[in-house]
């Protein structure tokens, strides 16, 4: 059973949500792939890391062969070449290591190399596995980190917790690819219903099955509930927005391994997911 | 025309509702939502006058014409996304492709082509102030080069405004690498969790590949004091401007859910962000008598 986290936004919530349903779970497993600013390692505190160095092609220009014909240049569509000064030049935060210069190059000028883009480390808090997927800063684009870290999804049944990247744009899809069914994390304002409309429009356009948990629910009109009513979602749960949770959850705890109060909603939550997922292989078969 | 750009590192740490407070205290005639994957600030920035829109095109993406396809399956084997679907012929996953063209370049039968494809639209507002701002479209990939759209069509749109107010995108990867650059200073606003401080130390060295001047905030500071003071302690020790703390105000929430900023009503939040708001004017337009 694999399960993805989703908000339209960061700050809603998706880690508290991911990390304490695996924490509920027992023996599951966790994959951070908001690997942009990856958080539920800070929570878990996983120990036995090992770690994988995570590496993307980038083309090795040969000065000595190149004839300044441009051809890799004319191609990039990603600018990422120029030829400045008789000598192709290289903007390596640019290139999306199609592959496509070294192709294409008549003189055999363009090799390729391997350039590091962050790593991948796993770990072990409790009986819960601890994936994290961690880009390095200056990087542009976290989709290499992703595919790699999905592959760290066991084959075995057990659940898996996907905690993805904020919004809705490739990078999200690359993480929900494998879910069996998407939590959607809202908040109870006007910005949250934005958000959420987006990540809606994104699982109801992959035709992933999928509820909203309502976090940080105050006394009064919540917006994000009007709007699961309306467009008949399911709400799985509501998060009260409570200071000692803040507390315990800014101080990088994790609540449901804290108090019994805490760990009974997170419970709950999991079976509730637990049944809508089954329901949803059942209508499927 | 100076730039301030508003930047958290993690979205919902209240970088639209400091965006929108510093557009309000500072009656800025300029500014911009780069946040295309999510744009807010156009919820609190209520706009007398429709947009003028245009469709932004993002990279072209591949097309694979049958009648010409001889089934070789050579795009196949060269494309790096794994965008080419074999079943019953060849076929582009419009949503892998990066359009980068080897598809095209290595088909012998001149069956691929590049078509332009909208990933999104441009909104521009024009009245007394101009907001520039943008939304992609679903799945598309390439915000960064969208951001960069948006912060032109501000300039181009400007006049001789002597500066703008920018509300960043979240993270620290492209549609970020495009906001940050050409700005004259960033307002990182963090958040006193020990989630919230790893966040900032990431935007913090992204800021400082890109040479561009910091100065830090905290929202809700008293929701972890500890946490507060130890963000405080940072900036110290960096060498970083500190502007100043905002208290967890639920009045902002409401403010927020009535489409309004924290500067229009008379609350804590604001009146804490009016003083974090002065002191980064004063570090960004230093009086040099
Ligand atoms: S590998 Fe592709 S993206 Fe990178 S430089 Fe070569 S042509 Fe450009
Ligand atoms: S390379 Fe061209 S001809 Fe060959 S399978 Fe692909 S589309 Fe068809």
């Amino acid at each position: 059973m694999n399960i993805a986290v989703l908000s339209g936004k960061g700050g809603t919530g998706k880690t508290l949500v991911s990390v304490n349903l695996a924490a509920a779970a027992g023996k599951s497993t966790y994959i951070d792939c908001d690997v942009e600013e990856p958080n539920g390692h800070l929570f878990f505190k996983p120990e036995q890391i090992e770690s994988e160095k995570i590496s993307v092609k980038i083309p090795l220009i040969d000065d000595a062969l190149c004839n300044g014909c441009r051809k890799c240049v004319d191609f990039c569509k990603f600018n990422a070449l120029a030829y400045v000064g008789s000598k192709v030049l290289l903007f390596d935060v640019m290139c999306h290591s199609c592959g496509g210069c070294s192709l294409l190059c008549p003189q055999k000028a363009i090799s390729e190399i391997d350039k590091n883009v962050g790593e991948i480390q796993k770990g072990v808090s409790e009986d819960v596995t601890v994936v994290t997927g961690i880009m390095n800063t200056g990087e542009a684009s976290g989709v290499p980190i992703i595919k790699n870290l999905l592959e760290y999804i066991p084959s075995s049944n057990e659940s898996v917790f996907i905690d993805c990247p904020p919004g809705s744009a490739c990078i999200v899809m690359e993480s929900i690819k494998d879910a069996d069914y998407c939590v959607l994390v809202a908040e109870p304002t006007l910005f949250g219903v934005h958000n959420l409309n987006m990540v809606y429009n994104l699982v109801k356009l992959f035709g992933k099955p999928h509820g909203v948990v309502l976090n940080k629910c105050l006394e009064g009109d919540n917006p994000s509930e009007k709007f699961c009513i309306e467009n008949r979602i399911k709400i799985l749960g509501r998060i009260p927005f409570d200071n000692e949770l803040g507390t315990l959850n800014s101080n990088a705890l994790i609540v449901a391994r804290e108090s019994d109060k805490y760990r009974a909603i997170f419970t709950s939550l999991l079976e509730t997911v637990t049944k809508e997922v089954q329901h949803e292989t059942a209508v499927n078969s | 025309m100076k730039q301030l750009l508003i930047l958290s590192g993690k979205g919902g740490t209240g970088k639209t509702t400091m965006a929108s407070a510093f557009i309000k205290f500072a009656q800025a005639k300029v500014f911009a939502d780069c946040d295309v994957d999510a744009p807010n600030l156009h919820l609190v920035m209520n706009q007398s006058v429709e947009p003028i829109r245009s469709d932004y095109y993002g990279l072209p993406k591949a097309e694979i014409n049958p009648d010409l396809c001889v089934n070789c399956g050579l795009c196949m084997q060269h494309c790096r996304f794994d965008s080419i679907i074999e079943d019953d012929g060849y076929t582009i996953d419009y949503y892998a492709c990066e359009g980068c063209g080897v598809c095209e370049a290595v088909c012998p039968a001149g069956a691929i082509s590049l078509n332009p494809a909208i990933a999104g639209e441009l909104m521009l507002y024009k009245n007394d102030s101009v907001f520039s701002t943008a939304e992609l479209k679903m799945g598309s990939g390439t915000s960064g080069m969208l951001v960069s759209e948006v912060k032109k069509q501000m300039k181009e749109a400007a006049g001789d405004a002597d500066f703008a107010i920018i509300d960043g995108s979240p993270g620290i990867g492209c549609p970020v690498i495009a906001s940050i650059s050409g700005v004259d200073m960033v307002l990182i606003v963090a958040e006193p969790s020990v989630s919230g401080i790893s966040d900032m130390e990431r935007i913090i060295s992204t800021a400082a590949k890109f040479q561009t001047r910091a100065i830090v905030c905290i929202n809700k500071y008293d929701t972890n004091i500890v946490n507060s003071e130890k963000i405080e302690a940072f900036c110290k020790s960096n060498n970083l401007p500190f502007a100043g703390k905002i208290p967890f105000d639920s009045e902002a929430v409401k403010a927020v859910n009535k489409g309004l900023s924290i500067a229009d009503v008379d609350c804590a939040s604001g009146r804490a962000a009016r003083e974090v708001f002065e002191r980064t004017f004063e570090i960004m337009f230093p009086i040099t008598n």
